[in-house]
């Protein structure tokens, strides 16, 4: 190989490394973005359907994050969940059906730790600090929009 | 339409979910936390109901909007009783998200066993 046809190969390589990282960044974003689109319009279909058995908005609202957790904690269960979650990344952490699953796979995984060291302690691991920086936060929103603003 | 709007917006948070992870290169854990605070925020701000509004579960089912119905649940309870408001009316919101994923977490997680 000549002196050229290296320096271009190098040149070539140092390109690439640029543009890998940013290509697969991409990629994870439109994922992410379709595949949380997808598990929403099921929520949405969900939503809908519950309203047109004439129970009002709000509760219709409760209802559907209550089936959609059912659902995400279901898949995990058949192992289905954690194979979207591996493709789709945030697409599939960010709707309460990631919420679930991030419930139901340590629980599971730490069954054979027992039913209340393994099952019951783990099972919020994930879970467990998304409630804690959400009630504080929103408790922190909610007093400065009564008192301050 | 309403499907659309789900879709789009909802898909949206998932990408800038996804974004916000690949460049700070951060635990999704962490990410997930900023999320539903994110939501929180965006709540008492008068944003986030507007979008719900807009979306419908495109914005109820990402986790933002689990912060931004903690927040509707505490103001609603506040007006009525002030302070002791907020304590009562956050988890009286959140109720049904959380106590599904307790009871059928573990439900599935008695039944069912790790593949892999």
């Amino acid at each position: 190989m000549t002196k050229a046809n290296i320096r271009e190969q190098e040149a070539y390589s140092a390109f690439l490394e640029d543009f890998r990282p940013k290509r697969a960044t991409l990629r994870n974003i439109v994922v992410a973005f379709f595949v949380g689109g997808l598990i929403c319009t099921v929520g949405q279909g969900v939503l809908t359907y519950i309203m047109t058995r004439g129970i009002p908005l709000k509760q219709a609202y409760v209802l559907t994050s209550s089936i959609m957790v059912f659902a995400g904690a279901f898949l995990t269960g058949l192992g289905v969940y954690d194979k979207i979650g591996s493709f789709a990344g945030m697409g599939a952490a960010l709707p309460i059906t990631g919420f679930a699953n991030s419930v139901v796979s340590p629980a599971m995984e730490f069954k054979r730790e027992g039913f209340v060291l393994g099952v019951g302690a783990k099972m919020f691991q994930v879970a467990g600090p998304v409630i804690v920086y959400a009630s504080l936060s929103a408790t922190v929103v909610s007093i400065l929009k009564l008192y301050v603003f | 339409m309403a499907y659309v709007k789900a879709f789009v917006v909802g898909g949206l948070l998932c990408a800038i979910a996804q974004a916000a992870m690949d460049l700070t290169k951060a635990n999704p854990a962490i990410i997930m936390v900023s999320a539903v605070s994110a939501g929180a925020i965006l709540s008492g701000l008068g944003l986030y109901a507007p979008l719900v509004e807009f979306a419908g579960a495109g914005a109820t089912i990402p986790l933002p909007g689990f912060g931004h119905t903690l927040v509707t649940g505490m103001l609603e309870d506040a007006a009525q009783w002030g302070l002791f408001g907020i304590l009562t009316g956050g988890f009286k919101a959140v109720s049904a998200g959380l106590l599904s994923a307790v009871l059928f977490g573990y439900l599935m997680a008695v039944l069912f066993n790790p593949k892999g």
